[in-house]
């Protein structure tokens, strides 16, 4: 408990230095929101209705371009070379990695939402909505991207790559969100039936993540 | 506590490395593995390390006398090329992490920085240490654990004379603990040891 414990709170340090990897997904995701309504135009009632989908997109961008460092940094320096002998499952060890990074680089897109929200016309039970869906299916894009990132790791440039391998999979993330959002603001649909499909999502990428980026990891040693 | 690896065979990027290498090394004693660049010396230690997947039937490397839950990757400290550290952190925080996350009989991160000649730097960055220092900080890592078996891949490069020194009576220290030592070099370790060439057209 205490290896695990040291190694979020050294990753979460580490993103929340200089030269950490915390602020640039919050920045990306701000540029992309900002551009968003001078892309669109100045129509309020467009901007309403797309605007679930423009934080989704933009928190789903955002979350996969600092996830590629999840292990390629630790494979440079030869950490890994330490985690994967280290007496704690690589499993277990994975899924610290995948939390710590969704501490300092997701959960800050999630906060962010209220702010974002403004410049998309959202009302604050819209926001509200994005911020909570948000807040439920993160976690699933890091835990799957995470497998991306275990991939990457034996390949130079993987960068590219894991956004090719982690996109598809985080698809149905996206629908169940913005579908989940959309029911809170318009309905007709019910809010909780997307909602908990966004949810198990979640759950699931928890239970697969961490034994696939293991295994990977594992397969990739040299 | 003994390590033994038998007919061991190493295959890399196709081509073979070595193959049918054995070799032993027990408590209290040094095992230094020379031979030419390329020769496979790192590949080696990789291997006892679990780093490397033994491929195609590569023998088997034993400890016989260690722990009873532990395998052999979980009682070595590896030191390899890459020195471990992150940039961003303080010296003392780079100690203190790899203590805490390597598990076992931990000591006082201060005292083993003091070993090393680098307690007046505990609270630097270690983006700003010389290549020296990040390896007298990676030595530092292998006295605030204790693991039996320690790997080390050309351990005293980048030191200076006096360092080398340092790390001589540092080895001692563990193998008169009854540590164990396997260790790839061209320089010579200063300290006894059996060695084992690999690599020579025989």
């Amino acid at each position: 408990m205490t290896a695990l414990a040291a190694l979020i709170r050294r990753d979460i340090r580490i993103a929340l230095r200089v030269g950490g990897g915390a602020l640039i997904g919050v920045l990306f995701f701000l540029t992309v929101v900002v551009l968003m309504p001078f892309a669109v135009g100045p129509d309020l009632a467009l901007l309403t209705r797309l605007g679930p989908a423009i934080l989704w997109l933009g928190a789903l961008l955002a979350s996969l371009l600092t996830l590629d460092r999840l292990f390629m940094a630790d494979h440079e320096d030869g950490s890994l070379d330490l985690i994967v002998m280290s007496r704690t499952p690589l499993e277990l060890t994975c899924a610290a990695k995948a939390l710590a990074h969704w501490l300092a680089a997701g959960l800050p897109l999630v906060i962010a939402t209220p702010v974002l929200g403004l410049l998309l016309n959202l009302d604050a039970t819209a926001t509200s909505a994005v911020a909570l869906t948000l807040l439920a299916g993160t976690p699933a894009l890091t835990f799957t991207g995470m497998i991306g990132a275990a991939l990457a790791v034996t390949l130079h440039r993987g960068g590219l790559l894991l956004a090719v391998l982690v996109l598809p999979l985080s698809i149905p993330v996206l629908i169940f969100g913005v579908a989940a959002s959309e029911a809170a603001i318009t309905g007709p649909v019910s809010f909780g039936a997307p909602f908990s499909i966004l949810c198990a999502l979640s759950l699931i990428s928890f239970v697969i993540g961490p034994f696939a980026a293991a295994a990977s990891l594992r397969q990739g040693l040299d | 506590m003994r390590l033994c690896g038998r007919g061991i065979r190493c295959v890399r990027g196709g081509r073979e490395v070595f193959s049918a290498l054995d070799f032993e090394a027990s408590s209290g004693a040094a095992l230094a593995v020379t031979g030419p660049n390329g020769s496979g010396k790192t590949s080696l230690l990789r291997l006892i390390a679990g780093l490397l997947t033994p491929t195609l039937a590569g023998g088997t490397i034993d400890l016989e006398g260690g722990g009873v839950e532990l395998s052999l990757p979980e009682q070595a400290h590896y030191l390899g090329h890459r020195d471990a550290l992150k940039p961003a952190l303080s010296v003392q925080e780079n100690l203190e992490f790899w203590r805490d996350f390597l598990g076992g009989e931990a000591f006082d991160p201060a005292q083993s920085l003091a070993a090393v000649g680098l307690d007046h730097a505990a609270r630097l960055p270690a983006a700003y240490l010389s290549a020296g220092q990040r390896r007298r900080l990676s030595i530092a890592r292998l006295l605030a654990v204790r693991r039996p078996v320690w790997l080390l891949d050309e351990p005293t490069n980048a030191l200076d004379a006096a360092g080398q020194g340092l790390f001589a009576g540092l080895m001692n220290d563990h193998l008169a603990r009854g540590g164990l030592i396997v260790a790839a070099t061209h320089a010579p370790l200063g300290l006894q040891a059996r060695e084992l060439r690999i690599g020579e057209a025989s």
